[in-house]
């Protein structure tokens, strides 16, 4: 029971959070609000997985953890720098993203 | 411990832990600039999935499902923090600037007290 009502919110705060990744005036708004959807479904895969009585599916969810942490820095690494790479021009202040 | 116990302690974790994530997504929703709902973000992220997470750990008993969490958990904790000043940062340096109280601000630029 306590697994539903931890499912019900997160799926609440999924819908709220991509509404702001749909809504935001700028990109950074849409990378924090996927950011934020990611770790909601870390949780809710989580979750179903005790929901359903198989807490494999927690190998997923680590899995997904690191992804997100990943993807989220990549893509304001490109944001920033307009490269993946560390050019010439982007080495103001190398390392520091 | 006997089961109604863990059942809750459960239920103490969870239901924090829910209106969390529900606030911090409602404050992502309604809050005015990126700065300020970096504030929404972090409490989905730290607190609100921590003591989801720390709920779960009590039906888990002890064992490999327990280890999984405390490591979910441990990369939440540390991660989601390092990305969101990653993307403060990536804000400043693209010259977004943070929506300020224009009169409080220039008080505390002439040197007086607010």
């Amino acid at each position: 029971m306590s697994f539903a009502v931890a499912t019900l919110a997160v799926l609440i705060s999924m819908i709220l959070v991509l509404t702001r990744a749909l809504l935001g005036p700028t990109v950074f708004d849409r990378i924090l609000a996927v950011n934020s959807f990611g770790t909601l479904t870390v949780l809710l895969i989580a979750v179903v997985g005790f929901l359903q009585g198989r807490p494999e599916f927690l190998d997923l969810a680590l899995v997904y953890a690191l992804i997100n942490f990943i993807g989220t820095i990549a893509v304001t690494k490109f944001i920033k720098f307009n490269d993946m790479g560390h050019g010439q021009e982007a080495g103001r202040d190398s390392g520091d993203i | 411990m006997p089961p109604v116990l863990l059942d809750l302690l459960t239920w103490l974790f969870v239901i924090p832990g829910a209106l969390l994530l529900i606030i911090g997504a409602v404050g992502m929703i309604t809050l005015p600039d990126v700065f300020a709902r970096m504030h929404g973000a972090g409490i989905i992220d730290t607190l609100g999935a921590e003591l989801i997470l720390i709920g779960l750990m009590f039906q888990s008993g002890l064992g490999i499902v327990t280890v999984k969490l405390a490591l979910i958990l441990a990369f939440v904790f540390f991660t989601s923090p390092t990305s969101t000043y990653a993307l403060a940062r990536a804000c400043l340096n693209a010259g977004v600037t943070p929506k300020v109280d224009q009169e409080h601000s220039a008080a505390i630029s002439r040197g007086g007290r607010s």
